[in-house]
């Protein structure tokens, strides 16, 4: 299968295989002008296969959304059409605005503006807990 | 500026250093009488309390301080929609240092975010009570002479009791420290509060009996079933009597045990209870303002 390489823009790779679209979709990147190609169960060295996206534009790309969703992607930078960054992303420390807090004794569930904040709890197990009130994060 | 959220904003030092300058308070009153002059304290009571709301007033009352805020919601601008942050923001245009209790959780460290004066969690839902584990922490030291090498048992509800997870947190820094957690299966600890104490490679086990647990205990710690804390009421009546502290179930209990309770208790301790020379609920209760004095000191840094 023949994909266009890109020019600028980024390959987000490693992404555990059949669960590109859930990412594509958390990105937001249907709403992009730019060719966006979404590749599934690649085969791969490292795993046996693996999801793959390529974004023809340098977007504003959040590491921590990505790094949370599956902290065993890989984002290459490309410009001019060469890599110039690879990086290995992992759990964010912090999470800023990317889940809700689902316990509705949280001051959160009633102040609707106050900004949705998750801390890393464990690392090994992946626990992110409200900053607020400890609840644990429900994965989506 | 520093703000009292959660008892692990505290070093063990300095909850050490607050136990001693509580017991001088004791011994010597009058030499803190005037600490806090033309200082103001905020009591933003967004929930009922008796104990913690006077203990925190009477408290910066002795420091020679002064006192201004509500004690229900209805009665504030939150009765109007207004945020947290914005209450607290507003408060600290008029006062040194705010206490805060709220039923929801997490609400104090929103106003520590927003005020530029020190805020005290006064108790946050089923969260955190820090200041009720200041007040336990100085009479179990009082009582027993020590903070380590015994065994604690947390009867009731551990689950939504914010005492018992602040208090966890605090004895757990201790050495020789075993807890036997007394509860019905629906109000065990909170996974969070769990996963500390193994973190810690604390021992501790689980029981449903109290009669079972109580002859190893060197401190009881009882909490009422807390009816505002049910979303359903079937399940708070079915809850409610789960332990209730008899003299009879204290036959089998070690003769210097200490009987603490962050109090109110509903019925959770029959009254026959309290002439027992181990129960210390009500000494705990003066602690509470001793300890609050040397606290506010700190934090106002007028020690």
């Amino acid at each position: 299968m023949n994909i266009d390489s890109i020019r600028n823009g980024y390959v987000i790779d490693h992404i555990k295989a059949g669960t590109a679209m859930a990412i594509y979709n958390f990105l937001g990147l249907d709403k992009l002008d730019c060719s966006v190609a979404v590749i599934k169960n690649a085969s791969s060295s490292k795993t046996e296969k693996k999801d793959i996206i390529k974004i023809d534009a340098l977007i504003d790309l959040d590491l921590d959304v990505l790094g949370y969703l599956d902290p065993g992607i890989t984002v290459n930078t490309v410009k001019e059409g060469a890599i110039i960054e690879k990086r290995k992303l992992r759990l964010p420390r912090e999470l800023h605005g990317v889940i809700r807090c689902k316990n509705p004794r949280c001051i959160s569930s009633v102040e609707q503006e106050l900004p949705q904040r998750f801390r890393l709890a464990d690392e090994e197990k992946g626990v992110y807990r409200c900053i607020y009130c400890d609840h644990k994060a429900q994965r989506e | 500026m520093r703000h009292l959220i959660d008892i692990q904003d505290l070093s063990t030092q300095e909850i050490e250093h607050l136990i001693d300058v509580a017991n001088d308070i004791m011994a010597n009153p009058d030499k803190y009488a005037e600490k806090c002059r033309r200082k103001k304290l905020a009591t933003l009571f967004y929930e009922p309390s008796t104990r913690t709301r006077l203990s925190f007033e009477s408290a910066m009352l002795e420091l020679g301080g002064s006192v201004i805020g509500f004690s229900e919601a209805a009665s504030s601008s939150a009765a109007k929609g207004e945020s947290v942050a914005d209450t607290a923001r507003t408060v600290s245009c008029f006062a040194d240092i705010i206490a805060m209790r709220h039923p929801k959780e997490g609400a104090p460290l929103v106003a520590s975010m927003a005020a530029s004066i020190p805020v005290i969690n006064a108790g946050d839902g089923g969260h955190k009570h820090p200041t009720q584990t200041l007040t336990d922490l100085l009479t179990i030291s009082r009582v027993k002479g020590r903070l380590g090498n015994m065994t604690v048992g947390l009867c009731g509800d551990l689950m939504f009791g914010r005492t018992v997870h602040s208090l966890i947190g605090a004895l757990s820094r201790y050495e020789g420290i075993r807890f036997v957690m007394i509860s019905p299966e629906e109000l065990t600890i909170p996974d969070y509060v769990q996963q500390d104490i193994q973190k810690s490679n604390i021992p501790y086990r689980e029981t449903r009996s109290l009669e079972e647990a109580m002859p190893e205990l060197d401190v009881l710690y009882m909490t009422r079933v807390q009816r505002e804390r049910f979303f359903n009421e079937a399940d708070y009546i079915r809850l409610k009597d789960s332990y209730i502290l008899t003299p009879e179930k204290l036959r089998t209990a070690k003769e210097d045990l200490a009987i603490l309770h962050p109090l109110p208790r509903v019925n959770e301790i029959s009254t026959a209870v309290d002439s027992d020379p181990r129960a210390c609920y009500f000494k705990q209760v003066l602690c509470g303002k001793y300890i609050r004095m040397a606290l506010i000191m700190m934090l106002l840094e007028v020690e």
